[in-house]
């Protein structure tokens, strides 16, 4: 702006001279001010950071100070005592979770990780797969309780009991979306000149997939995988639905089992101190569980990707 | 365009002497979308020699090599027409799988794209094993063989563990040559494979390019005339699309027939 205006008046003598004064004057006009704005946004951005950070950690040093005392042997291997007796423990639940959500996790990782492959490798550009694409997103931001009523219908329903499969199924339909998204965005990011040199060699597309392009690919589609589960693990309204939770152990994947996010919510609504106690404890093993899995797979992945990397 | 037909006079030329062609480029047309990029292209290579695609950016020199393994029609709205003969068999024919041909023709790249994932040994060895071979005692004489004759293996042999990756970018680009060998091609086709090195890993390249040519026919695109005179036995120049002149290396660089190639030669655009 002030370049042009100024150019004009300027120009007739030594033009060069006079706009590297020209820009040199507006850059000095402008550096207090810069120099102010570049502070302003470097505190803003900090703020941001801590208003982030202090439910999370306010969070979980509530859950710590609440459940730690609930957390014991018995707590762990135990089902619950007699109501309101703070006897017993969670394990059917911490037991009925790891089945829900690996079970639903079995189910939904293949299948979202190939849908995932064919909208990024195979799929043509078309109304087709616009289409997948479209309803894929609409169905990540479907409320939890609209699939645990699909389950419900579907499935409770029909087979005549609550039972782990619905709940798995139901869980499996919230964690394939996420999954086929993350597969698709990170299969695109690997250069396209990978996929080339597989092709020079006279290798079908079907191995290139397989074997080049997916290996680079790995790390970003399990740590998707892993946040996907750590979603459905969370997940109490289409458990309800489907599992209804109960105080006993699994007894088979057509009958009722108990999950932790189920646990927690019927604690919280019992009148007993006690109950609450457990409660806390029971949110507390939940954090941890998904914590570990997700430091778990992530230095597993590391450990094998290591001679890659470096 | 009038430079056209002398074209023809000098490849007949070309044809007297030649006892055999391995690779002979008839009236072929490459396409963007609806874009001509290269336009009835005919030119004959002899086997085992180096030939290189000369010309400006743009003047379709890559284009052309990518549709002598089919590798051009994979970009998306690109297709190719014509014919490419290698061995007396068209690689156009409908009867063959565009997948089958690159097994023959090999191909290394601008940059060097070793896979991230793979040691040394397994990204010699993966055009074999992902085909399907599982002998493990050939595929190992063959990555020996294969790293000994893209001049790596004295480098290499004692880490041949260790990820591709490791290498420094020209040890990475004979790493592909490796690679690109131990398919054991016919025909190797290079694109620029230096332009991305610095003057030490180019002259290993050029370096390896002359011994390659006692079995292997090599075609080479290069930005870079000196490259082009240096390994060369053949040059094609070409520009806009047009090949615009196409002889001995020794003829083109000393006593181009076309103004053209004589003003490219000597700097004067480009």
């Amino acid at each position: 702006m002030t370049l042009d205006s100024n150019s004009d008046s300027n120009s007739n003598s030594k033009p060069n001279k006079n706009y590297r004064h020209i820009l040199q004057e507006t850059v000095n006009k402008k550096y207090r001010r810069r120099l102010l704005v570049n502070r302003l946004v470097t505190i803003f951005t900090i703020v941001c950071v801590i208003a982030a950070i202090v439910p999370l950690v306010s969070i979980l040093l509530e859950v710590v100070k609440n459940g730690a005392s609930a957390i014991s042997f018995e707590f762990l291997t135990q089902p619950q005592g007699s109501m309101g007796s703070g006897t017993g423990g969670i394990a059917p639940a911490i037991q009925g979770t790891i089945i829900v959500v690996g079970l639903a996790s079995l189910i939904a990782a293949p299948i979202g990780v190939l849908a995932g492959i064919y909208l990024s490798e195979f799929a043509k550009k078309g109304i087709f797969v616009d289409l997948v694409r479209f309803f894929n997103d609409v169905l990540t931001g479907l409320p939890s309780i609209v699939i645990g009523i699909v389950g419900y219908t579907a499935i409770v329903l029909t087979t005549g009991s609550f039972s782990v499969i619905a709940g798995a199924l139901s869980l499996s339909i919230i964690m394939i979306p996420i999954v086929v998204r993350v597969t698709e965005e990170t299969l695109k990011v690997v250069p396209y000149s990978l996929r080339e040199a597989g092709y020079s060699l006279g290798i079908s597309k079907a191995i290139i997939t397989l074997f080049i392009v997916l290996p680079s690919a790995k790390n970003g589609i399990l740590t998707g995988i892993v946040i996907a589960i750590s979603r459905i693990a969370g997940e109490t309204a289409p458990l309800i639905m489907t599992i209804l939770g109960t105080s006993l152990f699994f007894t088979g994947i057509t009958g009722p089992v108990d999950a932790l996010p189920l646990r927690i919510w019927r604690l919280s609504s019992q009148p007993y101190e006690s109950a609450h106690a457990f409660g806390w404890g029971s949110a507390l093993i939940l954090i941890l569980m998904i914590l570990a899995l997700s430091v778990g797979l992530r230095l597993w992945a590391q450990k094998r990707s290591l001679k890659a990397v470096i | 365009m009038a430079i056209e037909e002398p074209i023809e006079e000098k490849e007949e030329a070309v044809q007297q002497t030649a006892e055999r062609y391995k690779v002979r480029i008839e009236n072929v047309n490459g396409w963007y979308g609806s874009k001509r990029a290269i336009k009835d292209v005919n030119l004959n290579v002899k086997e085992k020699t180096v030939t290189a695609f000369i010309g400006p950016s743009g003047c379709g020199k890559t284009t052309l090599l990518r549709c002598l393994n089919r590798m051009h029609e994979m970009t998306p709205g690109a297709h190719a027409d014509g014919r490419v003969i290698v061995d007396g068999v068209d690689i156009y024919d409908k009867s063959i799988d565009p997948v089958i041909i690159k097994r023959r023709i090999g191909m290394v790249f601008q940059k060097p794209n070793p896979f991230p994932t793979m040691s040394i040994f397994d990204n010699v060895s993966a055009g074999l094993r992902l085909n399907g071979m599982n002998n493990k005692t050939i595929i190992r004489e063959i990555v020996e063989e294969s790293l000994r004759n893209a001049a790596l293996w004295d480098e290499v042999k004692n880490q041949l563990d260790e990820p591709g990756m490791s290498l420094s970018g020209g040890q990475q680009q004979r790493l592909c040559i490796a690679r690109a060998l131990a398919m054991q091609p016919e025909v190797l086709l290079m694109d620029e494979p230096t332009s991305s090195l610095d003057p030490f890993g180019s002259s290993k390249i050029e370096e390896l390019v002359r011994i390659l040519k006692d079995n292997v026919t090599i075609i080479i695109v290069t930005h870079n005339m000196q490259q082009a005179a240096r390994v060369s036995d053949f040059t094609a120049f070409m520009y806009l699309g047009d090949l615009i002149e196409y002889g001995s290396t020794n003829q083109i660089f000393m006593n181009p027939e076309k103004e053209l190639t004589e003003r490219y030669i000597s700097g004067k655009f480009g």
